[in-house]
């Protein structure tokens, strides 16, 4: 049994991931999108946090909503004007896209919950320290994490020369 | 109320169809990565949760999440570069006039 502040906290979850990404994708201010995104990047991160992964909800605070939108926001200064709204849809490009978002919808969530082993209850889990996490990003061992670390610290860097190079002027 | 695993997946899910929808519908392409941004967000959350529900003594789902935020990171970066080049040479972001290179 949940207790009533979780699960009033839960309810403001789902219902600001639920509002906040249909204005993200119907809205026809572009900035406005870019906002209603980082409201609902910090739901997800609330959802981490409520599931006991306070490591991951920072890192997605720090990453997602603190790097990734500001990303956005600046490369939407840069490339259309602040107030300029986006043409409405076209009925049928509208169609296409409530067709094929619904149809998922309906085939996914049928199959969800048609599955009643999915009905467990939350176990109780021990919350992971930053011990933990450190070494199990750091060793080589089983279930450990030192290849793929490194291999995306050389990602990060050929994206980065990447985009400069792609971004630099002739 | 017992808060099963599916009072996570329904959300997720819903999240998901959003950024399909977006995907297919908008023209800007940094609104078509603002949705992408949304769909790669909605899986991040199913990892996170099946880790949780299922298995609470590992942290492969939690780490697999971590590792797509970071690479979610950098191939957003890389896109917006890749936008920004499209916009100094077409000096637009529409998808239907960027036909340039079209054979």
């Amino acid at each position: 049994m949940e207790s009533v502040g979780s699960i009033i906290m839960y309810v403001i979850i789902v219902l600001s991931i639920v509002i906040f990404s249909i204005l993200a994708v119907t809205t026809r201010k572009i900035l406005r999108a870019a906002t209603y995104l980082l409201f609902t990047l910090f739901a997800t991160a609330a959802i981490y946090f409520q599931l006991d992964y306070e490591f991951l909800g920072a890192v997605q605070i720090a990453v997602y909503a603190g790097g990734i939108v500001v990303l956005f926001v600046f490369s939407i200064l840069l490339t259309s004007r602040p107030g300029d709204n986006s043409e409405k849809l076209a009925s049928k490009q509208k169609t296409l896209g409530l067709t094929g978002a619904a149809a998922m919808l309906l085939v996914a969530g049928y199959s969800l919950i048609s599955r009643i082993e999915f009905l467990v209850d939350r176990p109780e889990m021990q919350s992971i320290d930053m011990q933990q996490v450190g070494e199990t990003l750091m060793g080589t061992g089983h279930f450990q994490y030192l290849l793929p670390f490194e291999a995306i610290s050389v990602l990060l860097l050929a994206c980065i020369i990447g985009g400069v190079v792609v971004a630099r002027k002739n | 109320m017992e808060m099963t695993m599916l009072c996570y997946l329904l959300p997720s899910l819903f999240m998901f169809c959003c950024g399909v929808y977006g995907f297919i519908t908008r023209k800007n392409m940094i609104a078509i990565l603002i949705s992408l941004e949304l769909m790669l967000n909605a899986v991040d959350i199913n990892f996170v949760v099946f880790n949780r529900y299922l298995f609470p003594g590992n942290m492969e789902g939690m780490f697999f999440t971590l590792f797509a935020i970071a690479i979610a990171a950098a191939e957003t970066a890389l896109a917006i570069a890749i936008i920004i080049n499209i916009f100094r040479v077409a000096s637009d972001i529409d998808v239907r006039e960027i036909n340039k290179m079209k054979f």
